[in-house]
């Protein structure tokens, strides 16, 4: 079971990627949201979370300045984060990657895009 | 570094839109001709969300479409039958407008950076009301392409203004340039 953490400043947009991993049968345990990095940090600092789906571009703390603070910390450095955002530019996807990002998606997506790369770790 | 040129712009919305209302609406949206106007608009009324950009080349991108249209679009996007609240706009139809604009301007960007470099993006901003202009702070005008969905029109507008010193001072960091509402 994966328990899921979905970090997006769109309410919409965490509800359907909920909507789609549920509808892809995916097997979920426990999912958490949050609307900025700076919430995603309280979140796996209390909750037991094995997979996050994060955005770049958000209020407070945006999703690079998340993943860079999570690989940073030993407890959290393994933790895959897959990012799933509207940034398609060659910079913000060598900085996600170079920060340690397990997966990029790009807005807009489709169920297919997203099943296919969640696979790997179900 | 060239300047991006009218048809490549009007392109890259086309596109966007296209491919966001497919993917994520499975709404049909058909395309009218792209036109432009002077920084100053006509008062209006509805939902407008506002993308900044920002890089050697600095402005704003806008979604804007009439209530009805904003209920089609959450309910489509949220994948329900009808958005809540009746007839008018609660803040979860506002944020599906938001939503659907910074994917609409954010996949411009990505074209126009292949001409323009890289440049940064706001969060975007969603404004609700009625009989209210919008002013670009540069004498540029808007490039507008219209488009046909559900019966009702929506637009997007794109304003971008050469300013190779915002892109020094600013390293990329996306704002919302001169505009007052």
């Amino acid at each position: 079971m994966i328990d899921l953490l979905i970090v997006d400043d769109s309410a919409a947009i965490r509800k359907i990627l909920q909507r789609v991993l549920r509808q892809a049968d995916v097997p979920l345990g426990e999912v958490y949201e949050a609307a900025d990095g700076l919430e995603a940090l309280q979140v796996v600092e209390t909750q037991k979370v094995s997979l996050i789906l994060a955005d770049i571009n958000m209020p407070n703390m945006d999703g690079l300045q998340f993943l860079r603070k999570l690989k940073e910390d030993s407890r959290w450095k393994s933790l895959p984060v897959i990012m799933v955002t509207t940034e398609g530019g060659q910079a913000k996807v060598m900085a996600a990657a170079e920060l340690g990002a397990a997966g990029y998606i790009r807005k807009p997506f489709t169920a297919d895009q997203i099943r296919h790369t969640l696979a790997a770790f179900l | 570094m060239q300047p991006i040129d009218q048809a490549t712009l009007v392109n890259s919305i086309l596109a966007a839109t296209s491919e966001v209302f497919e993917v994520m609406l499975n709404l049909p949206v058909t395309p009218g001709p792209a036109y432009r106007t002077p920084p100053n608009s006509d008062p209006t009324e509805g939902v407008v969300a506002l993308v900044g950009l920002a890089g050697q080349w600095v402005g704003t991108g806008i979604l804007q479409c009439d209530t009805g249209m904003a209920r089609v679009l959450f309910a489509h996007l949220l994948g329900v039958e009808e958005a809540p609240g009746g007839e008018g706009v609660d803040g979860e139809v506002l944020d599906a407008v938001a939503e659907i604009a910074n994917m609409i301007i954010g996949n411009v960007k990505n074209t126009l950076e292949e001409h323009l470099g890289p440049m940064g993006m706001s969060i975007p901003t969603v404004v609700f009301g009625r009989n209210f202009t919008t002013r670009g702070g540069g004498s540029e005008p808007w490039t507008i392409v219209p488009f046909t969905c559900a019966g009702s029109r929506l637009l997007v507008k794109v304003c971008l203004t050469h300013c190779p010193e915002a892109a020094e001072s600013r390293r990329g960091a996306a704002v919302l340039r001169g505009f007052t509402i």
